[in-house]
């Protein structure tokens, strides 16, 4: 470390050193007497822009600046599942029990546990080749094997090995002889700048969906492993909650969650409340597969800027290791104001709305992190994408959800009139839309239903005639119309409220399996036809709906557990009674 | 040895620059003494070598470039503290202005704060009985909630803030305080919440910081700081449970655009400062609860929406930091409707685990959802009826429109002084609920409605 280099001047969280610094560009460093980290951001003919990652408050000028030599990066290695992160990968568990409940400042622990004891198992064995991303050693940790692998860029000789054992992670674990003779000892972990994505070797078509057990997404708009998606929604429309549901039930390995500049009691709420999950796939605790980062709103902004690449790198790690992970980033918009913050400090000339000209192509370069990949090592895995956006006054015209939309293939936009009235999550089923269904359609019909994607374009050919219907309805109401169309509404009511509507603290609607949604589809078009081929001839619509069918069919979600689909089969013999009745009665009366 | 440094380099608005300064500290405070004997007070919000720029809380009328003597004190702003502060009145920065001496310290803290880690908060679940139905049983107030009430200018927020005051903190135990911060409030208004705490014989129990749409505009931006620390000294160190009213954000938002334009910053949306969603973060988040002590600091920050318009970056930003929102409504304040509370808008974050079984009542967010479904369905046979007429409607619609307007009449209008327990309120809900049929409630189960339903 050196330290020749000196504070010039402070405004904020930037801080600039004057002269030819020798600093290199995005290099972490350290500010002042306290330790601050933070990253050079800009180097001009005299002097060094640095963004801070902590509060500058009580900083001097002519306080040293110590280089480090290498650009932002995270520690990688056994001890970040159910772990809890700041947006620069500093242990809050730690602090808290170094500091009190209040976040001081330079206070930088070991990211991951250094006492931990892991139970090793060793791969290679001495005069074996490896090259970057092969595993060399296996850890188990939490609810999956850890696999150690040789940092990309690395190749050589193995020329010493440890055997199986007991290590901490900065313990040697085998040593490598490159070409050139240098030797590189090996531990459980390794650093990674996280501003710089991971090498894969190829990128693979996504072709299999994230099941995530919420109808309106698996169904109507799906999301594949290795997409990524967009929940733009005004305060108070459930972009947290669906972030939550999607963060519980979705069907990867590794969930990442990022508290990026939201609220504290949130962070506290998935603490405190996945650890009394189950997941119900492996059986374990759901935090076991959990990492968190939390930057909330009155963490330090450029912090809350890193957290997302923080997040993402953390993704990618564990898919090289052939994982399927997910990440939730709450909220992208924070992070773009973060963007524009720093921005501002420095000065830039802004573009829309004071964002600087370079958002689109950040938030590009991030959401292309995204991906279903064969890793360096030929291990298959994705990092899916779950962005929620917070556009200011709900206007989804503003530059953040505009981008957004350009770099992800699925929207989920939410509804505040649909949230006013209580219906979650509050998806409106006429501005979203995923462009991923068409490749996934060939995996839900091999694997859901061969009917599948067919029942579900007549589900949403039904919302949109009741769209187009309810224009009429709302300027002469719903009595004049002929009796087709009362069947249409009254089908898209059980739809939209028996289906669509999902209720995230009922124990068994909160997840449903991708053959309920199937089943449940099912039925409600059963009905629908049943009912439009009695309706043709000449019953009248109020006959039927006084058999309270529909509104049997509204509750199925809450009468049918989700381990006895085989009740569904009650609902085809009660229907086919229920309307023969009618149509024999009509018979005798016509 | 103290450092006096004369006269200015130049001056800007609030702003005001030194020139040779050695070993400032980035958010160091510093005196400005005038020749007339004034002392004033200002911060450091930038340095450049050995130029600094000040930020003048009082203003920067009457100085000039030569008649100036600045002081560093070495140290960030901070505010003296003790449990006597509790029944004092101070200024915008912090020093008492009730005419009953200083404060003797038993501590003195930087009134920044350093952010509550995430892992040390604790859950808030308690709900606070505020007696007010449409709060009670539709957006719950829970202690250690930030609950903002979104207003505009002529309703009354005022009122609503003293009656949850009035009736949350008096039916609670004794180690509860007040911690009420005016930022560019109107005289009267201060004068109306001072007679109100003293009616409700709370005055003993509230610590007042007071800086009036006469005072400088620029200290207003330490207002709510100095309250916020007097609030965690309290819940943190003594374990009082401390409800904070601040009012009006709409004014220090104000002040802070005025500050950043001065100091020649890229404005965002309507010229407020791109940072204005991290300075509010700042502010709301500190409420909360945490580990280890039995205190809770509660926040109902009060703000003013330009224009009644929600979507303007004050409401709007406040809204997604804050848990939720009690937003009132012109028109039924016209109407004569008190509390104006518009029930679709309001919302309660952490409603849903503070209420039910073993906090409220079983049926609690049962019958608030389908209550808020009903409403909602008001609106639309409202609209519907403003185009063919009511006479025209279903019988559906016409017992909707019945339950809109007993709604309103009854569930969301009471006394000002009318304190409703949650048994009273809830089963007021139902009763209303029961003149629709069973078939229009859709977010009620066959067991609730055989308890609850058509009782009366």
């Amino acid at each position: 470390m050196s330290e020749n280099n000196l504070i010039y001047s402070i405004n904020g969280p930037v801080v600039t050193i004057r002269g030819k610094t020798g600093l290199e560009m995005m290099e972490m460093v350290f500010v002042g007497e306290k330790k601050l980290i933070g990253e050079v951001i800009r180097i001009d003919s005299d002097a060094a822009v640095i963004q801070v990652y902590e509060e500058t408050s009580g900083l001097r000028p002519g306080e040293p600046v110590y280089s480090t030599g290498s650009p932002m990066s995270i520690t990688l290695g056994p001890g970040i599942l159910s772990n809890i992160f700041d947006g620069i990968e500093n242990p809050l568990s730690d602090i808290a029990s170094a500091a009190g409940a209040f976040i001081p400042r330079g206070l930088h622990p070991a990211p991951l546990n250094e006492e931990t004891i892991w139970d090793v198992t060793i791969k290679v064995g001495v005069g074996d080749r490896l090259t970057g991303g092969d595993i060399y050693a296996t850890v188990p940790e939490k609810a999956i094997e850890h696999r150690i692998m040789v940092p990309p860029g690395l190749c050589g000789e193995v020329v010493e090995a440890k055997p199986d054992g007991r290590y901490r992670i900065n313990d040697k674990i085998i040593v490598i002889r490159d070409e050139r003779g240098g030797l590189h000892e090996l531990t459980l972990c390794h650093r990674w700048p996280i501003r710089m994505a991971r090498p894969i070797k190829k990128r693979l078509p996504l072709t299999r969906p994230l099941v995530t057990g919420q109808r309106v997404i698996d169904t109507l708009f799906p999301i594949a492993k290795g997409g990524a998606a967009a929940i733009p929604g005004g305060f108070g429309t459930g972009k947290t909650m669906t972030q939550h549901q999607l963060a519980k039930w979705c069907d990867a390995d590794i969930i990442i969650y990022v508290g990026c500049g939201e609220r504290g009691n949130e962070m506290t709420q998935v603490l405190t409340e996945f650890g009394g999950l189950t997941d119900p796939r492996s059986g374990k605790p759901l935090t076991d597969r959990t990492v968190l980062i939390a930057n909330t709103s009155n963490m330090p902004v450029a912090a809350r800027e890193a957290s997302i690449y923080t997040g993402i790198t953390i993704a990618e790690y564990y898919r090289d290791m052939g994982y399927h992970t997910a990440m939730m980033a709450d909220s992208t918009s924070r992070w773009a104001e973060a963007l524009r913050e720093i921005s501002g400090r420095l000065e830039e000339m802004p573009a829309d709305e004071g964002f600087p000209a370079y958002l689109p192509s950040r938030l590009s370069e991030f959401y292309e992190r995204a991906g279903y990949v064969q890793s360096i090592n030929g291990a298959e895995g994705s990092i899916s994408v779950i962005g929620a956006v917070s556009p200011q006054g709900a206007d989804f015209s503003e530059p953040v959800t505009q981008n957004t939309k350009r770099f992800t293939r699925c929207f989920w936009a939410l509804d505040k009139s649909l949230a006013y009235a209580r219906h979650y999550p509050a998806i409106n089923w006429n501005d979203s839309y995923s462009e991923y269904t068409a490749e996934l359609a060939d995996w839900y019909n091999a694997n859901v239903g061969g009917d599948f994607m067919v029942l579900r374009s007549e589900i949403i050919s039904l919302l949109a005639e009741e769209t187009n219907l309810m224009e009429i309805v709302k300027l002469i109401g719903s009595d004049v119309l002929p009796d087709d169309q009362k069947l249409i509404i009254e089908t898209a009511r059980v739809i939209r409220v028996g289906f669509l509507q999902q209720n995230a603290f009922h124990k068994d609607d909160t997840y449903v399996p991708l053959e309920k949604q199937l089943k449940m589809m099912k039925v409600i078009l059963y009905l629908y036809r049943k009912c439009a081929a009695i309706v043709a001839d000449r019953v009248p619509i109020s006959k039927i709906t006084e058999l309270k069918l529909f509104d049997r069919l509204i509750q199925m979600k809450y009468d049918v557990p989700n381990d006895k689909p085989e009740m569904f089969d009650d609902y085809y013999k009660e229907i086919d009674g229920a309307l023969a009745a009618l149509t024999s009665g009509e018979a005798v009366a016509w | 040895m103290v450092i006096e440094h004369i006269g200015l380099s130049y001056i800007n608005g609030s702003l005001v620059a030194l020139d040779g300064v050695k070993n400032a500290s980035f958010d160091e405070m510093v005196e400005l003494r005038l020749e007339n004997g004034t002392v004033r007070t200002g911060r450091i919000v930038q340095i450049e070598g050995e130029k600094v720029i000040i930020q003048v809380f009082e203003g920067t009328k009457g100085i000039s470039l030569v008649n100036t003597r600045t002081r560093l004190t070495g140290h960030p702003i901070e505010m003296k503290l003790s449990r006597g502060i509790i029944g004092r009145v101070f200024d915008g920065l912090g020093r008492p202005v009730d005419g009953l001496g200083e404060i003797y310290p038993d501590e003195e803290r930087d009134i920044n704060s350093s952010p509550i880690n995430p892992v040390s908060r604790v859950y808030p679940k308690n709900y606070i009985n505020t007696g007010i139905s449409t709060i009670d049983a539709l957006a719950t107030l829970i202690r250690g909630q930030k609950l903002p009430i979104f207003s505009g200018s002529g309703m009354k927020h005022n009122e609503l803030a003293v009656q949850i005051v009035r009736q949350a903190s008096v039916a609670d135990n004794e180690d509860f305080a007040i911690v009420f911060a005016a930022m560019g409030a109107k005289n009267d208004v201060a004068d109306y919440f001072r007679t109100s705490f003293e009616r409700a014989n709370v005055m003993h129990k509230v610590v007042m910081f007071l800086n009036l749409s006469n005072d400088p505009i620029i200290e207003r931006i330490i207002t709510p700081r100095c309250a916020l620390t007097a609030a965690e000294y309290l819940a943190f160190k003594h374990g009082m449970n401390v409800l904070v009213i601040l009012t009006d954000m709409t004014a220090y938002a104000e002040a802070l655009r005025e500050f950043s334009s001065s100091k020649g910053e890229i404005p965002g949306r309507k010229g407020f400062p791109g940072y204005l969603y991290s300075d509010f973060a700042s502010i709301y988040e500190r409420a909360g609860i945490v580990s280890g002590s039995p205190g809770s600091v509660t926040q109902i920050p009060i703000l003013t929406m330009p224009n009644d318009d929600i979507t303007h970056p004050i409401p709007d930003l406040t809204g997604y930091i804050t848990e939720g929102q009690i937003v009132l409504d012109r028109t039924l304040d016209t109407m004569g409707v008190y509390p104006p509370v518009s029930v679709l808008p309001s919302l309660s974050r952490l409603m849903k685990d503070g209420i039910g079984a073993g906090y409220t009542r079983e049926d609690h967010s049962t019958l608030a959802n389908q209550l808020f479904s009903s409403y909602a369905k008001v609106q639309d046979a409202k609209s519907l009826a403003s185009v063919i007429g009511e006479d025209e409607l279903s019988p559906a619609d016409k017992r909707l429109l019945k339950f809109g307007r007993e709604f309103e009449k009854r569930f969301i209008t009471q006394s000002p002084y009318e304190n409703r327990t949650i048994e009273q309120t809830l089963d007021l809900g139902w009763e209303l609920l029961s003149q629709l049929q069973r078939e229009d409630l859709d977010r009620v189960d066959d067991e609730t409605i055989e308890k609850y339903f058509n009782k009366k």
